[in-house]
């Protein structure tokens, strides 16, 4: 019988290679320029990718 | 947040301490490795992500199935828990995006006519598959099939309809409006308390109760989407990452996404050309699906049996799930990014999000059982 080990093993899988795409197709992270690593209170705008965002 | 396709696993052996200790282990690992080599933003938003994951599947903690059980049961204990939550970011959230300076953004968007038809179809199509943009996300991590097999194809849904969204939006579209400040608050927790008053009057004898790991996760859960916001800049959203993950597989085949009066703008472009992991629900989404596959383990709940559904079936899911996909960005946002973080940071598109979800709801709850996703009798 087949159960969830498969399926979630899929998810994972999914998900790996996801991230493997992702790592292959983007530019490289630049680590120097990253936001503050809270928001509130860094000065800086909030970016607005969120689904209740029109773009800009 | 498991669907009623198959019986819970309840008797399956506790996995073992090594097991759960690797599994706690690895994930914080992870959540080290983006913060090292990414940004620690980004690390410690994996990691919210992965607390809504496990709040979520942990505790149960739905949309879904709360909604169907007031509609079909007229028990309104889990759908009281989500307007528990929700006041819960609201007493922070508004306040605090008043007095942040811009460096904190709500949920915001107008109501048109395709906000309120987008939400509609939503509502039908996450009873259909008993998973809405949160719930499909932990649904495949705990290795239910429907959402599975939903999933890739909600984040082409998202992609195409937020491709189409300004065609949408120009049918007819009111200006923002948003509830600021302390009247907006007492405005949001005003209609939240009528909300909560009209669902206990409906309720039928016996259920005027939240159960108490309802209300332990709805505490969790605002607690997660306070800190979301707070790190992140913005609330708690779901579609937008779901997209962006088609339209960057959509670049790999070829696709010329410039010519997209949305994904063709400048942000855009650049998020598609950037690591996910440097998306902010990217992030969220990956720590959903992380954190109920934690779970999951940590329950030895995998040893749970398949449905056997008919064809037509996985034929209505995969439909459902790209409509989810394409519904919920034309109706700025799913059960998380319109309902709870649009009413939680004071948006009227929330509102007319709720009501609107509300009523599909009731068709899909209609829907389910004829397309075959009840199971085999």
């Amino acid at each position: 019988m087949r159960t969830r080990r498969l399926t979630a093993g899929l998810t994972v899988l999914f998900i790996a290679a996801l991230l493997i795409f992702d790592q292959a197709q983007s530019e490289p992270v630049n680590r120097f320029q990253q936001p503050a690593t809270i928001a509130l209170g860094s000065g800086q705008a909030a970016g607005g990718a969120h689904c209740a965002a029109l773009p800009d | 947040m498991s669907t009623a396709t198959t019986p819970e696993a309840g008797t399956a052996p506790a996995s073992s301490l090594l097991t759960r200790t690797g599994l706690v282990a690895g994930a914080l690992v992870l959540a080290l490795i983006v913060a090292a080599f990414v940004g620690a933003r980004y690390g410690l938003l994996l990691l919210i992500g992965l607390g809504f994951g496990i709040v979520l599947e942990g505790f149960r903690f739905g949309f879904a199935g709360p909604w169907r059980q007031m509609i079909t049961k007229r028990d309104p204990g889990g759908t009281l828990a989500q307007l528990l939550s929700i006041a819960l970011v609201a007493i922070v959230a508004i306040p605090l995006l008043a007095d942040a300076g811009g460096t904190l953004v709500g949920a915001r968007a107008p109501v048109g006519f395709a906000m309120v038809g987008g939400a509609f179809v939503f509502g039908a199509c996450m009873q259909i598959v008993m998973g809405c943009g949160s719930g499909t996300l932990v649904n495949a991590g705990s290795g239910n099939p429907v959402s599975l097999l939903a999933l890739p194809f909600f984040a082409i849904g998202s992609f195409a309809g937020a491709y189409h969204l300004l065609w949408w939006t120009e049918l007819g579209t009111l200006p923002l409006i948003a509830f600021d400040g302390t009247s907006g608050l007492v405005v949001t927790l005003g209609l939240l308390a009528a909300s909560a008053g009209l669902l206990l009057f409906l309720a039928a004898p016996g259920t005027r109760r939240i159960p108490r790991r309802l209300w332990i996760a709805a505490a969790l859960l605002a607690g997660l989407a306070l800190l979301n916001l707070v790190v992140a800049g913005q609330p708690w959203g779901v579609v937008y990452g779901l997209g962006l993950w088609a339209a960057k597989g959509a670049t790999a085949l070829g696709a010329d996404i410039s010519a997209s009066s949305f994904w063709g703008t400048p942000g855009n472009m650049e998020r598609v050309s950037q690591s996910l992991l440097t998306d902010v629900t990217s992030l969220t989404n990956l720590g959903i699906i992380g954190g109920a596959f934690l779970v999951a383990v940590w329950r030895s709940g995998l040893g749970q049996g398949l449905p056997d559904l008919p064809k037509r079936a996985w034929v209505a899911t995969v439909i459902a799930g790209f409509l989810l996909g394409y519904s919920s960005r034309i109706a700025f946002g799913c059960n998380v990014g319109a309902f709870f973080s649009g009413i939680s940071t004071g948006s009227l598109h929330g509102w007319a999000w709720f009501v609107a979800a509300f009523g599909g709801a009731f068709v899909g709850v209609k829907l389910r059982p004829v397309l075959g996703l009840e199971g085999r009798r």
